[in-house]
């Protein structure tokens, strides 16, 4: 009879295609929209994340993401570096200042101060120059996007295309002249506008006079010390919060997760995506039952135990759903392989692909379980209805 | 291989029901509650024969439709006693019954009822995958009970392709498949022109009579009536009156 359910099914080809449809739309929306916000999520600790060289960062105990910079006295730094177990500890600056262009619009620029002795905390990649440059006067690297976005030069003649800003370009952050000496490519984060690096020294110097001026420190276990048990120590010693990367990263994805609308915004897709999905394919679904209810009724009639049919539709159901699911998913991959290169945030792990599929089936048994209900309590006597 | 099938032999527990393929004693049936409460069976006394094509005739609403229900054991009586080849489905589980049913009854639709997206050599085939038979063996069966019904050259035409007549041929062809011992019509002829009805009739009378099996046959069209072994007239939920029919002398030239 599994032949025959599946005949019955695909003969049906508006409704079938209907079906899966519904189901592909489902799968489609809770992959991809779960997909964007793990992409997203990911993306605000992706600055830390890149920031590979630390074990453990030192901060206020308040501080909740990267740019919430509660700044701490200098003088901690040499406590840090007291402590046993410190192979390392750098100085980190961080701060959103204000640039003035050539055009004297001001634009906001992140600006990152690495460490003048080890320019430890610097960007992943340098398309143009070197990090060592920053040892020149005045220097600073900016990323490629913020030079050809919002640093770009305007255009040359009326109308034409602004120039990307680049190595030996001046530009003014908070009245202080910096030069480019080199372009960099960052990762993806959250932190939108232009992304500046300079030494710590030179940043603080940038920024206007601050009793306190350090943003983070970064710290280097030594070999074979217990990371969890030099946080704790480190934390006694300073009087401050001491996270591994790991803590720091949690820390930072359960702010956004709680305090921003973000995940409510993208769960109400997905939720959207299940109504919308259970809707389309369970009304299809129902719909395709009841057209065939007379034909459900002949079969019981004709001998076929509830037991058979509720086999047949359970058969029905998981082959549009296989086929839904595979779909949807398949679009999702495809949509994520073609943003691969932009700036959207997309992040397919492989549980995802688990909680999709989990989602179609539930859709499935729903759509399946009302059709199931109403076959069998058919009486068989409606054969016999004209 | 003899294409027609053959009834399983009937069990015979008392001499003087020997012949007795139905059994039917004051069956009451009532639809609704209350103010709506309809009366459609008031008392049926009625024996089918093995071996004879009865056919339940009388106007529209008199209760032959709920009658013959009861007797295929797809509808329970309220009150009497209904015995199929001495079984009572009262007594029977809703499984037991099910599966009984698959095994000796055949059914014969009104509108034919063929699954849309089968050939016709798969909706044949039908009862017998119902009962998980080998899909193989069904279909043979299936394509040889096809060819008597003189549907060759259409066992892999969908029921959309066929006509009428040709439809209701593989209706028959269906409710013949398994064997059953018992065969049910509802209005087999309405659906269809007056020749074509009477070559579903011939056809019927022809293949599907069998020494053991009983055939009834619901109807309201008179043109059909001379086919009838027995005509028993139905009014107002009761048996008015039986009379013998002309048994398969079919109306002169009508008959293919
Ligand atoms: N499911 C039902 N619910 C209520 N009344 C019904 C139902 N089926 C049949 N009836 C009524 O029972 C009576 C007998 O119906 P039926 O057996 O179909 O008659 P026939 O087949 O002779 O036309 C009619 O009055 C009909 O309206
Ligand atoms: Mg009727």
């Amino acid at each position: 009879m599994n032949r025959i359910a599946i005949k019955m099914l695909v003969g049906d080809r508006a409704k079938y295609i209907g079906i899966i449809v519904g189901l592909t739309f489902a799968s489609l929306l809770i992959t991809q929209q779960a997909s964007i916000f793990i992409g997203l999520m990911t993306r605000t600790y992706g600055a830390v994340s890149a920031n590979g060289l630390a074990d453990i960062w030192i901060m206020d105990e308040n501080v909740r993401f990267f740019d919430d910079v509660k700044p701490m006295s200098d003088m901690l730094l040499q406590r840090t570096r007291g402590v046993p177990g410190v192979a390392w500890a750098v100085p980190f600056y961080r701060n959103i200042l204000n640039c003035r262009m050539a055009n004297g619009k001001v634009q906001h620029v992140n600006l990152n101060g690495l460490d003048d002795g080890t320019l430890i905390g610097g960007p992943p990649e340098m398309v143009v120059g070197s990090l060592s440059d920053l040892r020149r006067a005045d220097s600073i690297i900016v990323d490629e996007t913020g030079a050809a976005r919002e640093l770009a030069r305007p255009a040359r003649e009326p109308g034409g295309p602004s120039v990307p800003l680049a190595v030996g370009d001046v530009i003014e952050i908070n009245d202080h002249r910096a030069t480019v000496v080199g372009i960099c490519r960052t990762v993806r984060s959250f932190q939108w506008g232009p992304q500046v690096y300079t030494t710590y020294s030179r940043a603080v110097s940038f920024a206007p006079p601050q009793r306190k001026s350090m943003s983070f420190i970064l710290v280097k276990a030594k070999p074979g010390q217990s990371v969890p048990d030099l946080c704790q120590s480190l934390r006694g010693v300073t009087g401050l919060e001491a996270r591994t990367q790991r803590e720091f990263e949690k820390e930072i994805y359960d702010y956004f997760y709680y305090y921003t609308g973000i995940p409510i915004n993208f769960g109400i897709a997905v939720i959207l995506g299940f109504i919308v999905g259970t809707a389309i394919a369970g009304q299809t679904f129902y719909n395709f039952t009841l057209d065939n209810l007379k034909h459900f009724g002949a079969l019981k009639a004709m001998g076929a135990s509830n037991g058979m049919l509720l086999r047949m539709i359970l058969l029905q159901s998981a082959v549009v759903g296989f086929i839904g699911y595979g779909l949807g998913v398949g679009i999702a991959s495809l949509f994520g392989l073609l943003i691969a290169d932009s700036e959207l945030a997309f992040r397919l792990p492989w549980w995802l692909l688990l909680v999709s599929a989990l989602s179609v089936g539930v859709i499935c048994m729903l759509s399946a379980g009302i059709s199931i209900l109403k076959v069998v309590r058919l009486e068989p006597a409606i054969v016999f209805k004209g | 291989m003899d294409p027609a099938p053959v009834p399983a032999p009937i069990e015979r527990p008392h001499e003087d029901e020997i012949d007795i393929a139905v059994h039917c004693s004051d069956v009451m049936k009532a639809y609704g509650a209350g103010n709506t409460r309809v009366l459609a069976l008031r008392g049926v006394d009625l024996n089918v024969r093995t071996g004879e094509m009865l056919m339940l005739v009388g106007p529209s609403g008199c209760g032959k439709t709920t009658l013959i229900s009861v007797i295929a054991g797809i509808l329970d009586q309220d009150a009497g006693e209904c015995l199929v080849f001495g079984e009572d489905f009262r007594r029977m589980r809703t499984r037991d019954k099910t599966h009984w049913r698959g095994r000796n009854i055949g059914f014969v639709f009104q509108s034919f009822n063929l699954l849309p997206t089968l050939t016709a050599v798969e909706n044949v085939a039908v009862p017998l995958l119902i009962q998980h038979q080998p899909r193989a063996m069904a279909m043979a069966r299936a394509s040889a009970l096809l060819e008597r019904v003189g549907l060759k050259e259409r066992l892999r035409s969908l029921p959309s392709q066929l006509s009428g007549g040709q439809q209701q041929r593989v209706a028959i062809a269906r409710a013949l498949v398994h064997g059953p011992r018992l065969i049910v019509c509802d209005e087999p002829t309405s659906a269809l022109d007056h020749e074509t009805g009477s070559s579903v009739m011939g056809l019927l009378r022809e293949i599907a009579r069998g020494e053991n099996r009983a055939l009834v046959i619901v109807t309201h069209d008179a043109r059909i009536f001379p086919y009838a072994d027995r005509l028993a007239q139905m009014d107002d939920g009761r048996i008015k009156s039986i009379s013998a029919g002309q048994g398969a002398a079919p109306p002169q030239g009508t008959h293919p």
